[in-house]
Order: structure tokens, then sequence, then C-alpha cells
């Protein structure tokens, strides 16, 4: 079994502060991160390679620090890493990413003569919350997809997956090669051991350049990006409601509720 | 008909019925169509669908294209974007609208890149620029933390996915009429790589937050799961639903179908009760359309009251079943 897991780097959003009087984003000290839904993605493939046996590779796209990450999945379960990383491919939005990335993915299989029987993505990552490059690698590939998985099982040359509905849940299989982008998952991705993580540091990371990779500039950085950021501004709303503090919570309680009554919120 | 240029929206349906979202996308594709002088076309592909065809009609559209069949029961990732691109071909609206749920997330990708255009993802502001005459999308980023206007100048259709729960429906108007334009399409049953293997309907609490018009929200501050049948209490007393926090949601609390946020729901009920939240950006994008907010929290800097209409600072313990109590006897006498 050969799988492909793609990973990116990101910021933890949740530790990110807005500069309240320039009102731009605090990214100075922000700790990046292996993006989560990107870690549930290799835990999956990590589980299929468990029990089937297998070579997860991990690839990424970003700067060259983004060989932390690359490391990071090297001590839970990837064999191998590249990074794709380049100038000119700074500025792309998620058409031109999964063109890229599936540039470099299809100069893999050239390698391995072989395509990667599955494909893992993260549903989306945390810093664009798109969730657009898993499906558009799919395409690019001409691959079949399934999208919010969160839990999978080897069948055969197939992939069994559980996507959530509305009402509960689909069973849904896909022969292979295929993409999956994975949903948070039941389980936890697990930790690293000491060996795994002093051999993941000594590991080497190819890094793949568009020399390599050879994307049209049309289709690469900016200019190949359709979409453009027109403007950007911080979320920040100000309503000047009512306070009501200093009152005991049983007093508080009460008070709420009559002005909710009074002004026909409630009925 | 002539529907170069227009303005479609996708109406995502499933075993027969519409969702939601594509009924709200309506609301925003009149405004928008009329300010760019198009018709606004919705686009309806199922099985059964005639009624949702009739129904988008209502709902503000001047015009259906309904594409019926077997393989578009449930959704289908090969099927559906062979349908959805096939037409955006033959048609060549300029905009096209898709509701963000997990179907049209997988949907809007897919049929954005055999078009080479750009897709902006999960959009919570759509408006027309004056002079340029391009969409413009504004969604979240960076965890809520930032808001961001994105456009595609050069490329047509210019797409984007939109939030379930960001618009509100308008009031349907049965009288209006519009042609509907049947299109028969059909995949080589061959080309569809996914199979649907088993569909398991699970008997869980009906959970639409989207379509609430009370929602009583919980948070870290709520301290156990068991604290939040108190705000079940109050929900069901104002006939409404319970929800939560990502820290709820995170900690075990509540399954993640209740989750209100940026990576949960986007909410715009008339009365959002917050209890025990602190306000998290991630969470108030989730939220913040809500017509009234109460917030209750114990920290008087709590985040979550800068958006409050009704900012109560006090344990939330000691609160909740005071108002069930106040609300019981209201309604009592």
């Amino acid at each position: 079994m050969n799988i492909l897991v793609c990973v990116k780097q990101v910021p933890d959003t949740t530790s990110i502060k807005i500069d309240p009087i320039k009102h731009t984003l605090i990214r100075t000290g922000v700790p990046s991160i292996v993006n989560p839904y990107d870690a549930y993605a290799l835990e999956m493939a990590a589980r299929i390679k468990d029990a089937v046996g297998g070579k997860i590779c991990a690839l990424s796209m970003g700067p060259e620090m983004a060989k932390d990450a690359l490391k990071e999945c090297l001590s839970v379960g990837a064999d191998e890493a590249y990074l794709i990383s380049d100038r000119v491919f700074g500025g792309s939005d998620t058409l031109a990413t999964s063109c890229i990335i599936s540039t470099a993915i299809k100069l893999l299989e050239e390698k391995n003569g072989a395509p990667f029987d599955l494909i893992f993505c993260g549903k989306q990552a945390i810093d664009g919350d798109t969730g657009q490059v898993g499906p558009e690698i799919a395409e690019h590939l001409d691959r079949a997809l399934i999208t919010y998985a969160y839990e999978s099982q080897i069948e055969g040359d197939a992939i069994k997956v559980r996507r959530e509905s509305d009402e509960g849940y689909d069973m849904l299989l896909a022969h292979f090669p295929a993409v999956v982008t994975v949903e948070k998952t039941p389980y936890e991705p697990r930790y690293p051991s000491i060996k795994s993580k002093m051999a993941a540091r000594k590991a080497q990371i190819t890094t793949l350049t568009s020399a390599e990779v050879t994307v049209d500039e049309n289709s690469r950085g900016l200019k190949g990006s359709p979409t453009k950021v027109k403007s950007t501004y911080t979320a920040e709303v100000q309503k000047n409601g009512q306070t009501i503090s200093g009152l005991d919570g049983s007093l508080a309680g009460a008070k709420i509720a009559s002005l909710l009554f009074d002004a026909g919120i409630i009925k | 008909m002539q529907t170069k240029n227009d303005l479609w929206v996708y109406i995502e349906t499933e075993e027969g019925s519409a969702k939601s979202v594509g009924f709200e996308l309506l609301a925003p594709g009149r405004i928008l169509a009329n300010k760019l002088g198009v018709r606004l076309v919705a686009i309806v592909l199922g099985k059964n669908v005639e009624s949702v065809a009739k129904d988008a009609i209502a709902y503000g559209a001047d015009a259906v294209i309904l594409v019926q069949g077997d393989e578009y029961d449930y959704y289908n990732s090969d099927a559906f974007a062979f349908a959805l691109h096939s037409l955006v071909i033959k048609y060549q609206p300029d905009i096209l609208l898709i509701g963000a749920t997990k179907n049209g997330r997988d949907l809007g990708p897919r049929v954005a890149c055999k078009l080479s255009t750009g897709l902006t993802a999960d959009c919570t502001g759509l408006d027309i620029d004056d002079e340029s005459l391009n969409l413009l999308s504004t969604r979240p980023a960076f965890g809520g933390n930032l808001m961001a206007t994105i456009v595609c100048p050069d490329k047509r259709p210019q797409m984007s996915t939109v939030r379930p729960g960001t618009f509100k429906k308008s009031a349907p108007d049965p009288s209006r009429s519009g042609e509907i334009i049947r299109e028969n399409i059909h995949i080589d049953p061959e080309k569809i790589r996914v199979s649907l293997i088993q569909r398991v309907k699970e008997v869980t609490e009906h959970i639409n937050l989207e379509e609430a018009d009370i929602i009583v929200s919980g948070g870290r501050g709520m301290k156990k799961p068991e604290n939040f049948a108190m705000l079940r209490e109050l929900a069901d007393l104002l006939g409404g639903s319970v929800a939560a926090s990502r820290a709820a949601v995170d900690a075990g609390w509540l399954p993640a179908a209740y989750q209100v946020g940026q990576t949960g729901k986007t909410v715009a009920p008339k009365l959002y009760i917050a209890c025990g939240i602190s306000g998290a950006l991630q969470h108030i994008v989730g939220m913040s359309a809500s017509d009234t907010v109460v917030a209750i929290n114990n920290d008087p800097d709590a985040p979550i009251f800068k958006i409050a209409d009704y900012a109560v600072v006090g344990d939330v313990m000691e609160v909740i079943p005071a108002m069930i109590k106040a609300v019981r006897e209201k309604k009592n006498s």
C-alpha cells in the first residue's frame, strides 16, 4: 500500500491575538503547528499501514521552516517526506496550490513507478479554512474523491469510509487510486516515541523546487491565482448593550428574564 | 432563454427535498442580480424535485434549470460535478453561489477546478463592486481573527460557497412565475467512482441549529456536561435549541453537531443566549448575526460582552436556574 499524506504547517490560530491599536494580526510568537486535520489524516493513514502494511509519504508546500512539520510527521508514522518550496510558488491561491501539489504528486508517482493508492488530506487547514485544496487535487489528478471521512478501512483494493450526513452517516466505497479528506477522527493522533523523534530529527527531507515541479507561470503564484485578496480587516464588532452586574445570581436571572419579556423577545 | 452572464444559485437537494441554504442564497442573490441587471437562476439537481423548482421561483428566482435523474437522489461527487460543470459550459453564468454544506464544499472546488476559475470558500458576506461590477466575497480566516474580501476579476464564473445560516430566506411568494428549463444530463455510470454502500440514519435528536429561533449555548464556563441539563431545560421552555462552543465540544460535553463558530455552524437566531462562553472570535463569527445576544459570564472583561445586547455579569450556575424559574412563573401566570 502506497499512501501520500498532504500536510500544511499553520500558525496555531487559537493563540493569534489582534493588535488593539493597529487592528492587525499579531503573528510573532505564535507557534507553528501541523494543521490538526492533517494530523488526523496522517493518523488514519498510519492505522491503515499498521493494519495492512505499506509506506507513507508526507508532502508539504511552504517555506523551509515547514520541514519542522514534516519531521513531526516522520516521527508519527510517515516513512519519507518532501517539501515543495520555491519563491515563485508564493502567493498561490487554492487553485494554483492544488495545481503545484498535483504536479509534485505526479513527479513522485513517476519516481515510484505507480500512482499512490491513497492520497489523504485534512478536511481543511485552520489558517485559511477553505477545504478546497484536497478536492482540487482529486480533480487535477482525475481521481475518486471522498471528503469529510472520519473512519475508514481497507477492503481489498478499495477504501471504505464513514462520512457524516445530516441524519447519521454514509458508508462510501472507492477503489484505488482515491483522494480522501479527513475530518476530526474519533481517536487522537499517536504521540512520537523518543526513538522515533530522534530518528525524525536526523531524517533527510528532500526539497522540490520549480526546477523539478514544473508548473506554467500562468498557473502558479499570484499570477496563476484567479482569486485576489482585495482587502482585509479585523473582525471587531462592538455593541453597546445593557449590562446587568452587581446583582446576586438569582436576582440577575429574574432581571434578564423580565427584560426579555418586556422587550417582546421571549413570549 | 438567454442565460449568459446570469447569477446562479445552486439548490442542493437530497432524497427529493431541498436543503435550506439554497433558498437562503436566493435572498442575497436577488439583491445582487438586481444590482447587476441580470437574471437570478436557480440550479436544481435531484430526483423528484419538481416542487423544489417551483419553490425556488417562489423564493425569488427568475428561472430554474432543472436536472433530474436517479443518480441525483443523493450526493455523488462525480455525477454532480459533471452535471454542474456541463451546465456552466453551456450557459456561461457570471456568478455561481453554492451553499457551503459538506456536499457543497465537495462540489464547489471540483467544478471550479474543471473550469480553472476562482472559488471563495465559506463566505459570510456578498456584494457587488460599484466600479468593476465584480463579486465581492467576504470570509473569515485565521480562526475568525481576520475578515478578507476576495475578488475573482479575470475568470468566470465567479464562484463562492456561502455558509448555511448566514442569510435569511425571503418570505416565499407563490404568485411569482418563472421559466423552468429542463436539461437532460447523465454521466456514464462507469465514471462514478465512489459508491454509497449504506446510508445509516441514526435516531438522534434532530439538530437543526441553523433554523432555530432561539439558541441557548454553553461554553467552558458550564464546567461539566451534566450542567447542560439546565441549558436544555431553558431551551425547551423557550422553544429553542441547545448549542455549544468549541471548548465545550472539544471537552466532549456535546457532539460536534452542536458546535457554533468558525469550524462549527453559523447561526442567526432571534435570540442567542451565551452561557459561560468567553467569546473567542472563532465563536463570534458563527453567531454575531443573531438579532439579540444575551451573554452570561462571571468575567466582566469577557469579549462576548462586546457583542451582547444584554451582558449579565454573574455565575451562570445561579443565573440560569433563576432565569428558568422566572420564565416558568411568567408563562404560568
